[in-house]
């Protein structure tokens, strides 16, 4: 009876919400110590499906079984005591008690019918062990003193200490840089080896190379593909897009497409960042490299007038540029999308055309009419959301209820209006699926021909390789390496971590 | 490089969801009360009845349109009632029964309530007090000032040129009888505010500073400068709307006493969101009239002014838990 199936099996799963059909006849199922990655655009049901098999739904049709028994889940706790254990994106932590007791929380080990601390920390301190020797997680440590990617090692914790059969990584890596990503990586190999079955949903080619021994492709709720080996990228992008996307990242810049010196920084500094200096010319996408904090966005804030230089020269188009504020930055020609976009750059109950315009208004006489700026009228701003490719019903309509991608194009038109001669892009593409990517990027080389020069800081290091014409790699607050187009990832993160540097040294 | 099929799917989900006809409710809630009156009052379907009405209303719609600039930009203004109440004090201490020195008198009441406007702009925008405490404390010093200026008995009489604004009607119309001047006035500040608020940069600006100020400030808003032109229009409403006052209420150290929150109680009726980004003039303007609706039909039934007073505080908590209630129904997050 037991143990030879796979340890989940779901059949037939269809589902419908009032009229749009969010699942068709999907069919996936994952062995004990298996990682089966399930890959899709957004919205294409990735997310349902999971909430099917954790019990959050139920499914309109279609079974599910585990290790061989069908099970009909009525609740979410249903799945959790048939072993099934889901990791979202959005956290579920309490941030004001200890790793512990979040890892516990509701089924803390009692003694004599008191909360037995002793044996939840010795408890807490072996699933930490799972993430290996020198995991600095402390069981009493509180979880609003932690880091993101640190609060995340919680979740999976407490999925670990669920003794799950089956462990649902949902986009796990979208909140850690690239050293946290190993330690990731590492505890899904561990937990393969004890025999857990794990779904890994992402949408980052590299991840599913690296870890996935099968991908199913969702698309518009229904499997698109299903591969029982890990097949090239390109195929995975395929079957998730329905077309191929042999321009995924936009050509290189030719030599006749480079200009004159845009931007020129010398020995610029603040109390982020120590003796800059670097040019960047017209027609050009400069890629930055580096780890968090490396100083890639302080020195993206210190050119936009956000948390200004205090010393060194800088100059746009042969000016003086040290500006004091965004607004100076901005009458130059510097343009900036922010990485957090909500937070930063959209105002979300204001339609998608007022986010279009904002800063051609804020920019013009404040009596002005609305309709029309100095920089662009209200159909002009139109016809560039359009252009950007903008899919929305109406550009009337809140900005809130567009999807990532749509939004962060419309922050794009916003600074086409202004034709700047610096573009700065902070993290341009994510959240964003990889329709939208594609358009991003060519978006920044079309900008690029047009005589801009481009900045693009950004943590997806395949996606900076593939995008710029050089790349200047960061570390702690300077410029440690720039290199032509063609570097290899080793190389670059070698310098980003320094470790090219001390050698000589040493030597 | 567009997928037509892509888009329309996309267009169709937005479709069943969105772009529904929508109309603020505050119209059809102040329609139904206007019908209430004129059943328990039919006095109120004449002339004198719907106009005198209006009337009395006019200070309070004008200040609550200019109460929404401060309210869409994300703050409070408190200091308006002061200001109603600085206008009429001083303008009787100033005027001195003398009919000749009228203009030059609302002149000098309009500076003033500029000049509060600017102050409590900066102090919101550069010295970084919340405005809710900046007008609170503005409330009470120009209380104050008014008290000091009139050594706490103001004299009884504004002159009629003054009380021309707010008491006189304009006779021998044809099919209306006569035309309250307070009403023209109404109408005249009513449509130039609603074009500055939906109709120019300023507007569009004041919604993206209360929605969402560090997005745009980053997006080259000057943010303080735009808060500072809120608190400015807000005051130079208080100052029309106690010139209007001044010619039906008498003068004393509290005319403007609570109308503050009665101009922030008729911009949410109006649907205005309380921290910013949404608000609309001519809907804050229906919301004054509900209010005065409201109040004249609670005096029909007899109902004393405290009991008024408990009324428009659970207005105030109702309208903003429908207006919460509302957003989260038509899919807002």
């Amino acid at each position: 009876m037991s143990g030879s199936g796979p340890a989940i099996a779901m059949r037939g799963i269809s589902k419908s919400f009032t009229g749009v059909r969010a699942l068709r006849d999907v069919g996936f199922d994952c062995a004990p110590g298996e990682v089966h990655a399930l890959a899709g655009e957004n919205g294409a049901g990735k997310s349902t499906l999971m909430k099917v098999l954790s019990g959050v739904y139920r499914p309109d049709a279609g079974t599910i079984a585990i290790n061989g028994v069908d099970h009909h889940f009525k609740h979410p706790m249903d799945a959790l005591r048939a072993g099934i254990s889901i990791i979202y994106q959005e956290f579920s932590l309490l941030p004001e008690r200890t790793v512990a007791q979040n890892i516990f929380l509701g089924r803390e080990p009692t003694r004599y019918g008191i909360i037995d601390q002793k044996a939840m920390d010795r408890e807490a301190r072996r699933v930490i062990a799972l993430f290996g020797p020198t995991h600095h997680l402390k069981p009493d440590t509180v979880v609003s003193e932690l880091d993101v990617p640190s609060q995340q090692l919680v979740e999976i914790a407490k999925a670990v200490s669920l003794n799950a059969k089956v462990i649902v990584m949902d986009e796990p890596t979208a909140a850690l840089n690239d050293a946290e990503c190993e330690v990731l990586f590492a505890l899904v190999e561990t937990l393969k080896k004890s025999g857990v079955a794990i779904i890994y949903i992402t949408h980052r080619m590299r991840e599913i190379t690296r870890l996935a021994d099968r991908v199913t492709v969702l698309k518009d709720g229904a499997v698109a593909a299903s591969f029982d080996a890990v097949p090239a990228p390109d195929v995975i992008v395929h079957a998730m897009v329905g077309r191929d996307i042999d321009d995924y990242y936009a050509p290189a810049a030719v030599p006749e497409e480079i200009g004159p010196t845009m931007l020129s920084v010398r020995g610029a500094g603040n109390d982020r960042l120590n003796d800059i200096s670097f040019d960047l010319r017209a027609g050009e996408i400069a890629g930055f490299a580096g780890l968090q904090g490396a100083g890639r966005v302080a020195l993206a804030m210190a050119l936009f007038g956000v948390s200004p230089f205090t010393h060194g020269e800088v100059s746009l188009a042969g000016r003086p540029a040290l500006f004091r504020n965004p607004r100076e930055a901005i009458r130059a020609g510097i343009g900036l999308l922010p990485g957090d976009r909500k937070a930063e750059a959209l105002v979300l109950m204001q339609s998608v055309s007022d986010n279009g315009m904002l800063t051609a208004r804020g920019l013009s006489p404040v009596a002005g009419s609305d309709r029309k700026t100095s920089f662009v009228s209200d159909q002009e701003m139109n016809r560039l959301l359009e252009q950007v490719d903008v899919r929305a019903a109406d550009y009337a309509q809140e900005i809130k209820n567009l999807s990532g991608g749509n939004q962060q194009k419309a922050i794009v038109a916003r600074w086409l209006a202004l034709n700047p001669k610096l573009l700065i892009f902070i993290e341009p593409t994510r959240g964003i699926d990889v329709n939208a990517k594609a358009g991003i990027y060519h978006l920044m080389r079309d900008l690029a021909r047009k005589g801009a020069a481009i900045m693009m800081v950004s943590s997806d290091l395949p996606e900076v390789l593939g995008t710029a014409d050089r790349i200047f790699v960061m570390r702690s607050g300077e410029l440690a390496g720039e290199f032509a187009r063609g570097v290899s990832e080793a190389q670059v993160m070698l310098a980003a971590t320094g470790e090219t540097a001390t050698k000589p040294e040493a030597a | 490089m567009t997928e037509k099929a892509v888009k329309m799917t996309d267009t169709n989900l937005f479709a069943g969801k969105r772009r529904l006809p929508q109309v603020n409710p505050v119209y059809f809630v102040l329609a139904a009360l206007l019908c209430a009156i004129a059943l328990s009052n039919p006095n109120f379907l004449e002339p004198t009845g719907y106009m005198n009405f209006l009337k009395r209303a006019a200070p309070l719609a004008i200040l609550a349109a200019g109460q929404i600039y401060v309210i869409v930009s994300g703050g409070f203004d408190l200091s308006v009632g002061s200001v109603i109440t600085l206008t009429v004090v001083g303008s009787s201490m100033l005027l001195d029964n003398n009919d000749d020195a009228t203009w030059w008198v609302i002149l000098v009441m309009f500076a003033i309530g500029a000049a509060v406007g600017l102050i409590n702009g900066l102090v919101v925008s550069y010295l970084r007090v919340p405005s809710l405490i900046a007008t609170l404390g503005m409330m009470i010093t120009l209380n104050g000032a008014a008290f000091m200026w009139s050594s706490g008995s103001p004299r009884g009489y504004l002159p009629d040129t003054f009380r021309f604004f707010g008491r006189f009607n304009i006779k021998g119309m044809p099919l209306i009888q006569f035309l309250p001047v307070a009403l023209i006035v109404l109408v005249v500040v009513g449509l130039a505010l609603f074009w500055l608020m939906h109709r120019t940069n300023l507007g569009r600006l004041l919604h993206a500073v209360g929605d969402n100020p560090r997005a745009a400030q980053m997006s080259g808003v000057p943010v303080e400068r735009i808060r500072i032109f809120a608190f400015v229009i807000s005051s130079l409403s208080a100052v029309t709307a106690g010139i209007l006052l001044g010619g039906f209420a008498g003068v004393s150290t509290d005319v403007g006493t609570g109308y503050e929150l009665q101009a922030i109680t008729a911009t949410v009726i109006g649907g205005a969101q309380l921290l910013g980004g949404r608000g609309s003039v001519p809907a804050s303007i229906a919301g004054a009239l509900t209010l005065a609706a409201i109040f004249t039909l609670l005096n029909f039934i007899g109902l004393p002014k405290p009991t008024r007073d408990v009324v428009q505080g659970l207005i105030l908590i109702a309208a903003v838990v429908l207006a919460t209630y509302r957003r989260n129904r038509t899919g807002g997050r």
